[in-house]
């Protein structure tokens, strides 16, 4: 392929002459021309599938290829609109329609549903074919449910799931028209090695694949008069949540969405910045204690559900590793729940914590039974960023116009360290802030940027000193960059003191929970959002937090004291569904 | 432990010496259509009259048995299954057929203590009306050019000893101690073979771009994994010449490279399994297989992998998935397996019958091979030939005989409904397997080869032929196929997935008088966009079945939808039984017969059929000595 990377080769797509710069494939190329080439099964970030044929073109010489698995070369002529391949994407579109369950008007994917835009550019006005008569049950995950009679066998999110997260647990199952994507034994997908991340939704063109709603639990809260209703939003909602109303991605709108919290009727609004400025006071301060007194290393942050559900199945002897820190979330919900009742003057029973996340998995971590007092869970319901503008829509919320409305105290304080938990690094940066002011000579105040762990690689690393000793810090995200990364760990290609891991790539800004975005590169403008963010905040490190020291004095001591071990921090057990059934010891 | 080429001559002369003391040879057919029709009892029999005559037998060649007074063999499958079971007597070139068990004394006394024919167990020509002794008087083996199965139905399958008599590994040893990897893809290249599997893209030039690339690991795959029905042609070869495509394996990884081999087998074939794998251990006991072989320094050695019996695993990538462990699903070419094949490395994939055809071209000399058969497709072509022909089984033929040659001459003529032979009521034949497609009388004299049959849109594919006679239903007949091609379907793409299903169900509609002339339209049209849009082969071949004969035969889908009528009385739901007042002569024959007493009347009187009752099962149609059912 390296003679595609030479420079002037061309290839000439409906008359236009357009320069090949080392695409995988004759598809990406055409695009680059300004033509769309229609595609369900294709994803330029996972390998080919060459599957639903809506692709096809026509290459000189060659007749009808689809273009998704043609690697270009210099001179080729190709037509992308001929008779046959717009009957070719036609029939494809109706094959497809037929059997699909096309319930729009209740689907969840309606309006951003890449089948239903198809079908409604190729003017599919008619389907000639017999309509799908299986009805298959729908499979309501903890995190995700799956219509298996929405999917049309694209494939994208066993790709995902193995490729980009390695956890490989869909596949497809049977032949012919039987076929269908499945996990193994047909199990329901809580019932597998799944770990939440969501990622599939993503990625999934139709409503085959959607975050499971909570969204009627959350009301049925709101409308009883006797509940206490307390919501806290994660850092990376506020950099994807205007999306669905004409924001850019990256489009910060924090304020606006503590107004339109309010006018749903939430009593208490509170940023989970803070939950995370409380998780660097704790996980910092295990770290450092860990150098102090001699611990496991290297020490492996905790905070994404995704990833400590993928070590608790693949990476069990990771165990000691781990930080033992609660995520923000649950860190926050305990904090919440275990003063909240006596602040206020009301039953714990009669405080509700509804958690806004950009993430599918945190809605099986809330449910873990070490996160709830006597059945209590800390967190009732945690709904995604979708399910939030959903809400948002249904009360008829002009977003977009909203006023802005400041977080309720007295959690209502942040720092911009507790801003880039969103994205890859956030996590190990916030940390470095807190931990640099250890050091003897540390870093002046307006020097609080680690860049080094910033960006969208797979796979970061950068090195600090602290006092004249030298600590490496890994950042991953994505869990095969994971697997990759602990693996050259355990055979001792590389070695690390302090390691940030998140499941998804670009880290909870991608979550699984986000709304889905038409633009190629949301990720980086998300990113760009939240860093942005944090310089626009009056503090950077979570240790000058004063609702945190507040907190310190008022309950919590100190970090890491007895009481914070109670509140803030947990155990972790041995997933591994090989040992579960006796494959593997 | 390796054998050298001049210990391999020296074991060939050994088996040359004791072989030509025996005084005579006798070969049973062990193929499944024999076995099936008695051929073990036959086998046993012979064994304990041979002893009960106090003749000394050898049953497995070895050199200490020179001077014994016959050998008996159970060879491979010889073709000629409608006459199971087959005995040959050597060398006075006598075949018996439809040999049981109770003739076996009567040809020991007869044929083998001394040299006199038995007559009655001659194959008696239905159209000469002569009795014919031998392979060269019967028609069915006088017409054939028998290249590849000569050597299948004349040695003993699981002997190597066998195999080195009739000079086998001389070739594998030629093209590692004499030839460079490039002189042998030349030498295969110019003998014009081209691949056997359907593809038909020549195994010279697949070898040579797999012999170009520069990576040391590269692997040989036999694929063995024929899913055709009514297709044994490679089952047969593999059964009975397993060393042979174990040689051309060898041949082939010497051209390319590879020192690893795997032969590809569908798990329905656990003889062909058992004895591909049975091959296996002797040619590495030998020292033919494994390291070092023929003292060059080079490696070969080969597995045998069962496939879980998906059609689609036939096609190369999805069949290298599924040696991978993964799920037999194709992949976009390119890459070519040539260059990005099994576990990522160069690999030649190439049908058992290509395969075990290369030691046979080498012998002969590719020059010579090349005058056979025609142009652009030089050689010989198995085909397993069933369906209403007089006989049925497997040939051997040179590219360029005709359809009318095959079926005439080979097969003995077309069955008609009265089980007569009868060209005349040649409907149809569908060559090239499921994906195939039907050619009529306008294709009679077609010569066969690869061209000529895309011309007409069928193809070669493996090498089904099923003849159909005039009583067949073409709707039903696409119908069968389309459900064959829809339940093997991986699944992966669109237009294979749901098009097969949606063609089907057309076709079901069709035949349940539920179409209207709009039906016939989109079918055609759906047809041909799943050729077009297709990802593999499978696929782009799926419609053939559908699309040649709504072309061949256009009338009998008109009349299915047009008159709601199936005019050979094939489609239940469109054909009605009654009973013709003036012909019926109340004979109360039919009224007995019908399972369901759907048919009253008195004797000498007209009888009636209710049509509530009637399950259109057709038996009155068929008891009726009168003409007076009537169907339609």
């Amino acid at each position: 392929m390296s003679e595609n990377k030479q420079e002037n080769f061309f290839l000439t797509v409906d008359n236009i002459k357009v320069p090949i710069e080392g695409e995988r494939n004759i598809l990406e190329v055409i695009r680059k021309a300004k033509i769309e080439i229609p595609t369900l099964c294709y994803n330029s970030e996972l390998s080919i599938h060459g599957g639903c044929r809506m692709c096809m073109v026509e290459l000189e010489g060659r007749g009808l290829v689809a273009s998704c698995s043609v690697p270009p070369v210099d001179g080729m002529v190709i037509r992308s609109n001929t008779k046959e391949v717009r009957g070719i994407r036609k029939t494809v579109l109706e094959l497809v329609l037929a059997n699909h369950h096309q319930n729009c008007y209740t689907c969840g994917k309606s309006t951003v549903c890449n089948l239903q835009q198809l079908a409604k550019d190729y003017g599919i006005n008619n389907i000639r074919f017999k309509r799908r008569e299986k009805e298959s049950p729908i499979d309501v995950g903890l995190c995700i449910t799956r219509d298996p009679d929405k999917c049309i066998l694209c494939g994208q999110c066993i790709r995902m799931c193995s490729e980009i997260q390695s956890v490989g647990c869909i596949g497809f199952g049977f032949r012919s028209s039987d076929a269908e994507v499945l996990t193994a034994f047909n199990k329901n997908i809580d019932e597998t090695e799944c770990v939440g991340c969501g990622q599939c939704t993503q990625v999934c063109p139709t409503g085959a694949l959607m975050n499971t709603s909570n969204i009627k639990d959350v009301w049925q809260y709101l409308n009883d008069p006797t509940k206490t209703v307390v919501v806290q939003i994660a850092p990376a909602v506020r950099t994807a949540i205007g999306e669905p109303f004409g924001f850019a991605p990256g489009e910060v709108t924090t304020d606006k969405m503590v107004t339109a919290l309010k006018a749903m009727g939430f009593d208490y609004v509170f940023d989970t910045c803070f939950g995370a400025d409380l998780t660097i006071m704790e996980e910092a301060t295990e770290f450092v204690s860990r150098v102090k007194n001699g611990g496991t290393f290297p020490m492996v942050t905790s905070c994404c559900p995704g990833w400590v559900n993928f070590a608790e199945s693949f990476y069990p002897d990771f165990e000691k590793n781990l930080s033992s820190c609660r995520s923000p979330q649950e860190m926050f919900s305990s904090v919440i729940k275990s003063y909240g009742p006596k602040m206020w003057g009301i039953n714990r029973k009669d405080l509700k914590v509804i958690s806004i996340m950009p993430c599918t998995a945190k809605k099986e971590e809330k449910d873990k039974d070490k996160f709830k007092i006597e059945g209590d869970p800390n967190t009732d319901f945690s709904i995604t960023t979708q399910e939030f503008a959903q809400m948002i829509k249904e009360c008829g919320i002009d977003f977009r116009n909203l006023a802005d409305t400041p977080f309720d105290h007295p959690f209502g304080e942040k720092t911009g360290a507790g801003v880039i938990f969103g994205s890859s690094g956030g996590v190990a940066e916030a940390a470095l802030r807190f931990i640099m002011d250890f050091d003897e000579n540390p870093p002046a105040e307006h020097d609080f940027a680690f860049k080094a762990v910033r960006g969208m690689e797979g796979i970061k690393s950068a090195g600090i000193e602290l006092n004249g000793q030298k600590f490496n810090i890994a950042v991953a995200s994505g869990l095969a960059n994971t697997r990759k990364l602990l693996n050259d760990v355990k055979a001792g290609k590389v070695s690390y003191d302090f390691i940030e891991i998140m499941a998804c790539s670009g880290g909870c800004l991608n979550g699984g929970g986000q709304p889905t975005s038409k633009d190629r590169d949301y990720k980086l403008k998300r990113m760009a959002g939240i860093y942005k963010n944090d310089v626009d905040q009056k503090l950077h490190k979570s240790q000058q937090n004063p609702d945190i020291i507040k907190l310190y004095k008022d309950y919590l001591e100190s970090p890491g004291s007895h009481e914070a071990h109670h509140k803030l921090h947990t155990h972790y057990e041995d997933k591994n569904l090989k040992k579960k059934y006796g494959v593997e010891k | 432990m390796c054998i050298n080429r001049e210990e391999l001559v020296k074991l060939k002369q050994e088996m040359d010496e004791t072989f030509s003391s025996f005084k005579k040879r006798v070969v049973l057919c062990g193929g499944t259509g024999c076995m099936s029709n008695g051929g073990d009892k036959v086998y046993d029999e012979f064994l304990k009259v041979l002893a009960e005559e106090g003749l000394d037998v050898t049953v497995d060649l070895k050199k200490e048995d020179k001077g014994k007074d016959l050998s008996i063999a159970k060879s491979g499958c010889q073709g000629f299954c409608q006459m199971g079971s087959l005995v040959t007597v050597l060398p006075d070139e006598i075949l018996y057929t439809k040999v049981q068990a109770a003739d076996v004394k009567e040809i020991v006394k007869e044929s083998i203590k001394s040299d006199g024919v038995i007559d009655r167990l001659l194959y008696l020509d239905p159209r000469s009306e002569k009795k014919c002794k031998g392979v060269k008087e019967i028609p069915f083996y006088a017409k054939q050019h028998r290249l590849l199965l000569k050597t299948c139905g004349r040695i003993a399958a699981e002997s190597l000893n066998e195999y080195i008599l009739n000079g086998g590994y001389l070739m594998a040893a030629k093209a590692v101690l004499e030839m460079t990897d490039e002189e042998i893809c030349r030498d295969i290249t110019e003998s014009g073979i081209r691949g056997r599997g359907g593809g038909g893209f020549s195994t010279g030039l697949k070898w040579d771009l797999a012999r170009k690339e520069p990576r040391v690991k590269k692997y040989i795959i036999c694929n063995g994994d024929e899913g055709d029905p009514g297709a044994f042609m490679d089952r047969s070869v593999m059964e009975g010449n397993p060393h042979g495509v174990l040689e051309g394996m060898m041949i082939a990884a010497q051209a390319i490279g590879a020192d690893e081999g795997c032969v590809y087998v569908r798990t329905e074939y656990p003889l062909a399994v058992e004895r591909m794998n049975k091959a296996i251990v002797q040619a590495e006991e030998l020292g033919v297989l494994g390291n070092n072989i023929f003292g060059s320094g080079k490696n070969f050695k080969v597995w045998v992998m069962e496939g879980a019996g998906a059609f689609v695993c036939g096609e190369e990538t999805a069949l290298m998935a599924s040696v991978e462990g993964k799920r037999g699903m194709p992949m976009p070419k390119p890459p070519f397996p040539a260059e990005h094949g099994l576990f990522g490395s160069p690999t030649v994939i190439n049908n058992v019958e290509t395969l075990a055809t290369i030691p046979v071209i080498m012998a002969m000399g590719s020059s010579e091979y090349n005058k056979i058969g025609t142009k652009n497709a030089a050689g010989t072509k198995t085909f397993a030939i069933t369906g209403h022909v007089a006989n049925t089984g497997l040939i051997e033929v040179p590219f360029g005989t005709t359809i009318s040659e095959i079926i005439s001459d080979i097969a003995g003529g077309v069955i008609d409904k009265d089980g007569k032979i009868n060209n005349d009521a040649f409907k149809a034949v569908q060559i090239g397997g499921p994906s195939g497609g039907c050619l009529t009388k306008s294709e009679w004299d077609l010569p066969v080869d690869f061209d000529s049959l895309k011309s007409v849109g069928a193809m070669v594919g493996s090498g089904g032929l099923v003849v159909m006679n005039d009583t067949t239903c073409m709707v039903s007949i696409a119908d069968f196929f389309m459900k064959f091609t829809q339940d093997e379907s991986c699944g992966k793409c669109t237009p294979c997935r749901e098009g097969t299903k949606q063609m089907k169900s057309m076709l079901e509609d069709i035949r349940e008088g539920n179409a209207t002339p709009e039906t016939l339209e989109t079918l055609k049209d759906l047809g041909k966009n799943v050729q077009l849009a297709s990802l593999c082969a499978l696929g782009k071949t799926a419609p053939n079945p559908v699309l040649s004969t709504m072309k061949n035969f256009k009338e009998e889908y008109d009349a299915h939808v047009n008159l709601q009528t199936c005019p050979v009385g094939e489609c239940e739901d469109l054909i009605e039984y009654d009973i013709l007042g003036e012909t019926c002569i109340g004979c109360t024959v039919c009224a007995r017969k019908c399972p369901v007493d759907a048919i009253s009347g008195e004797v000498k009187k007209i009888h009636e059929i209710d049509q509530d009752k009637c399950i259109k099962c057709g038996v009155c149609f068929d008891v009726c000595k009168f003409d007076a059912v009537k169907r339609g």
